[in-house]
C-alpha cells in the first residue's frame, strides 16, 4: 500500500488542527457579529448567548452598505473584464507566435507590477484631481486594470501555452482570421484557464485597499473604505464591526469557496507542471 | 556532410516561405497592453521624478520653484528614512520566512490522506479572501486587544500576563496579520506543487527508510523548488505595498516603528501635502522596487519556462 492511498492519522491531526487555527479568526468575527455590544467585549469571552440581528440592523440603518458593496462588485467585475479583453490578444500572440522579444516582454510586463503604487501615487491623485475622477469608479476601473494587466497578461499566456499550436494553425489554414480563431477555437478551450484568471483578478480588485483608500471618498467608496471608517476610534463597537466586516468580506469568501478548484490552477503561473 | 545539408535546407525553406496557416503580426495584438503599461509605468515615473525636484505643496501655493535635489537632502537628512527602507524590507522578509516555511510544512501535510481533507483546505485557505481592512481590524480588536482580547483570554488563563501588541511589538504584530493573510496563497501553490510529485519517488524514499521528515527535507523540498520562486516573487510585489494593515491597525506608530516606506509617502503626500517630499520618497521607492525587481526577474526567469 502505498504513502498516498493510506491514511495518516498524524498528518491529518496536524492539518486540522492548522485549519482552524486559520480559520479561528473569521469563525470569532462571524460569531461576535451575534452578539450585543456587551456581551462582545465580555472577558472570558461569551460562548454561549442568544444571537442578536441588530448589529446587522443598525449597520444598514446607519451606513448605505448596498451602495459601498455595489462599488466594489462594478469596479473588481470591470476592471477584471477590461483586463481580459486587453490581455487575451496580447497573450494570444505571445503564447502561439513568439518572437525573440516576447521573453523581454513577458518580464518587462512583470517588473512594471514591481512598481510601487506609493511611488505614483503623487503623479496619480493630481491627475486624477485636474480631470475630475477623485473619487469616481471610473478612476478605480483604470487603476485596478493596469495594476492586474501584467499578471492577468502572465497566467492567460501560460494558459495558451498548453494549447497545441497545431490546433490554432488548423483554423488559420481553414481561413479563419485572428479574431474567429481567438473567439471561436481558442476561447471554447481555454474557459477553465480565463475562469480562474478573473476570479484570482476579481479577488484581488476586491480587496484591494491602497487606491480605494487614497483615491476614494464617498461616491465610489468600495467596501475596504467602508471597514476603514470603522478604525476611527469611537468606542468598543466591537460587535457592529464583526457584523460590518462579515457583511464586507461575505460575498468575496462565498464566492473563493465556490472557485477555489479553478483558482488554484491560475495561481501557479506555470510553475507546476 | 550530405547529412547536415539536408537537415538545415528544409529548415531554410521553412523559413522563408509564410508558415502553414499565415503568421500573424503580432504587433497589434501584443500594442494594446503594451502601450498601456508603459504609459501607466513611464509617465507617472517621468512626474514623480519632476515632482522631487520642485517646491511643491498642496494647500500652500506660495512655495514654489525649482528646488534642486533638496528635496533629497531634506529627505535623507530625515532618520524616518532609513528606518522606514529598514521596516520595508524587515516586514518582507519575516511574512516571506513565516509563510514559505509554514506553507512547505502545511502543504506536505495535506498530501496525505485523512477524513475531510476538502473542508480543511477550505478552511485553511480562507484568509487569502479576507480583505486587508477586515483582517487588520478584527486581530487588532477582537484578538490582540490588551484587555478583551481573545488572546489575552488566553495568555492570561495560561498565566503568562497579557502582552499588549501594539505598544511592544508593533512590528511583529503586523507581521502576524500580514503572515496570517498570505499563508494560504503560499499554502495553495505549494501544494499545487507537490501534488505533481510522482509516486514512485515517495516510494523509493519510504524503501530506503526515509521518515516524513527526511521525506519533506530532500524529496518534497527541493520538488517545490519552482514553486516556492514564484511564492517569493508574487508575495514580495504585494509585500512591499502592505498600507491597509499599517493604516488600520498602528497608524505607523507608535512614533515611526511601523511605518515603511509606503506609509511615509502616504504621510507625507496626503497628511503633510508635502508633493515635493512626498516625491523624492517615491523615487527611492521605486529604486528599492527595481534593484530587488533585477534580482527576482533574473531569478525568475531562469526558472520559468517561456
Amino acid at each position: 500500500m502505498s504513502a498516498r492511498t493510506r491514511v495518516q492519522p498524524v498528518a491529518g491531526t496536524l492539518a486540522w488542527l492548522a485549519s482552524l487555527l486559520m480559520f479561528f479568526p473569521i469563525f470569532w468575527m462571524f460569531l461576535t457579529s451575534f452578539k450585543t455590544e456587551v456581551e462582545a467585549i465580555a472577558t472570558p469571552p461569551e460562548l454561549v448567548f442568544w444571537p442578536t440581528f441588530e448589529n446587522y440592523r443598525d449597520i444598514f440603518q446607519r451606513a448605505d452598505y448596498v451602495a459601498f458593496a455595489i462599488n466594489s462588485v462594478i469596479v473588481s467585475f470591470g476592471s477584471t473584464v477590461i483586463a481580459i479583453l486587453l490581455a487575451v490578444p496580447a497573450a494570444f500572440a505571445m503564447a502561439f507566435y513568439p518572437t525573440e522579444r516576447t521573453r523581454g516582454t513577458l518580464l518587462w510586463m512583470l517588473s512594471t507590477k514591481m512598481l510601487p503604487p506609493v511611488g505614483v501615487l503623487v503623479p496619480i491623485y493630481l491627475f486624477a484631481r485636474d480631470v475630475d475622477l477623485l473619487d469616481t469608479r471610473t478612476a478605480l476601473v483604470i487603476m485596478y486594470t493596469l495594476m492586474n494587466l501584467p499578471i492577468v497578461v502572465w497566467m492567460l499566456f501560460t494558459f495558451f501555452k498548453e494549447t497545441p499550436k497545431a490546433i490554432i494553425e488548423a483554423s488559420r489554414i481553414d481561413g479563419a482570421n485572428v479574431g474567429q480563431t481567438i473567439f471561436l477555437v481558442l476561447l471554447p478551450l481555454v474557459m477553465p484557464g480565463i475562469a480562474s484568471t478573473a476570479l484570482l483578478n476579481i479577488i484581488l480588485s476586491w480587496n484591494e485597499a491602497f487606491w480605494s483608500l487614497n483615491l476614494t471618498a464617498h461616491n465610489a467608496a468600495p467596501l475596504t473604505a467602508f471597514i476603514a471608517s470603522f478604525s476611527a476610534p469611537e468606542g468598543l463597537f466591537w460587535a457592529k464591526l464583526s457584523a460590518a466586516s462579515t457583511l464586507a468580506i461575505a460575498p468575496i469568501l462565498v464566492f473563493g469557496w465556490i472557485s477555489q478548484r479553478q483558482l488554484v490552477r491560475g495561481l501557479t503561473f506555470g510553475a507546476v507542471k | 556532410m550530405s547529412t547536415a545539408a539536408a537537415a538545415t535546407v528544409p529548415a531554410g525553406t521553412r523559413k522563408g516561405r509564410p508558415r502553414a496557416g499565415g503568421q500573424v503580426s503580432t504587433l497589434p495584438l501584443v500594442g494594446p497592453a503594451v502601450v498601456l503599461l508603459l504609459i501607466f509605468s513611464l509617465v507617472p515615473l517621468a512626474a514623480t521624478l519632476y515632482f522631487s525636484v520642485i517646491r511643491y505643496n498642496l494647500v500652500n501655493p506660495l512655495i514654489h520653484g525649482f528646488a534642486g535635489l533638496s528635496n533629497y537632502r531634506f529627505l535623507f537628512a530625515d532618520p524616518a528614512l532609513l528606518y522606514s527602507l529598514f521596516v520595508s524590507v524587515l516586514l518582507v522578509l519575516e511574512v516571506l520566512a513565516i509563510t514559505v516555511i509554514f506553507g512547505a510544512i502545511l502543504a506536505s501535510l495535506f498530501e496525505a490522506r485523512f477524513p475531510g481533507r476538502g473542508i480543511a483546505r477550505v478552511l485553511m485557505i480562507s484568509p487569502f479572501f479576507v480583505m486587508p481592512t477586515v483582517s487588520a481590524l478584527i486581530w487588532k480588536n477582537l484578538l490582540m486587544h490588551p484587555v478583551n482580547g481573545f488572546i489575552a483570554w488566553i495568555t492570561r488563563g495560561l498565566g503568562l500576563g497579557v502582552i499588549d501588541f501594539f505598544t511592544d511589538l508593533p512590528l511583529t504584530s503586523v507581521v502576524i496579520i500580514v503572515a496570517w493573510q498570505w499563508l494560504p496563497f503560499a499554502f495553495l501553490i505549494l501544494l499545487t506543487a507537490l501534488q505533481s510529485l510522482d509516486e514512485e519517488t515517495r516510494e523509493a524514499a519510504s524503501i530506503d527508510g526515509a521518515g516524513p521528515v527526511r521525506t519533506f527535507l530532500f524529496i518534497e523540498v527541493p520538488h517545490m523548488g519552482r514553486a516556492i520562486s514564484v511564492v517569493v516573487m508574487m508575495e514580495t510585489i504585494f509585500l512591499l505595498g502592505i498600507f491597509a494593515e499599517i493604516y488600520v491597525t498602528t497608524s505607523g506608530g507608535p512614533g515611526i516603528a511601523t511605518t515603511n516606506l509606503t506609509f511615509l509617502i502616504y504621510q507625507r503626500a496626503l497628511l503633510a501635502f508635502n508633493v515635493g517630499g512626498a516625491s523624492a520618497a517615491g523615487v527611492i521607492a521605486i529604486i528599492l522596487a527595481n534593484i530587488l525587481a533585477a534580482f527576482l526577474v533574473r531569478a525568475i526567469g531562469k526558472r520559468l519556462e517561456i
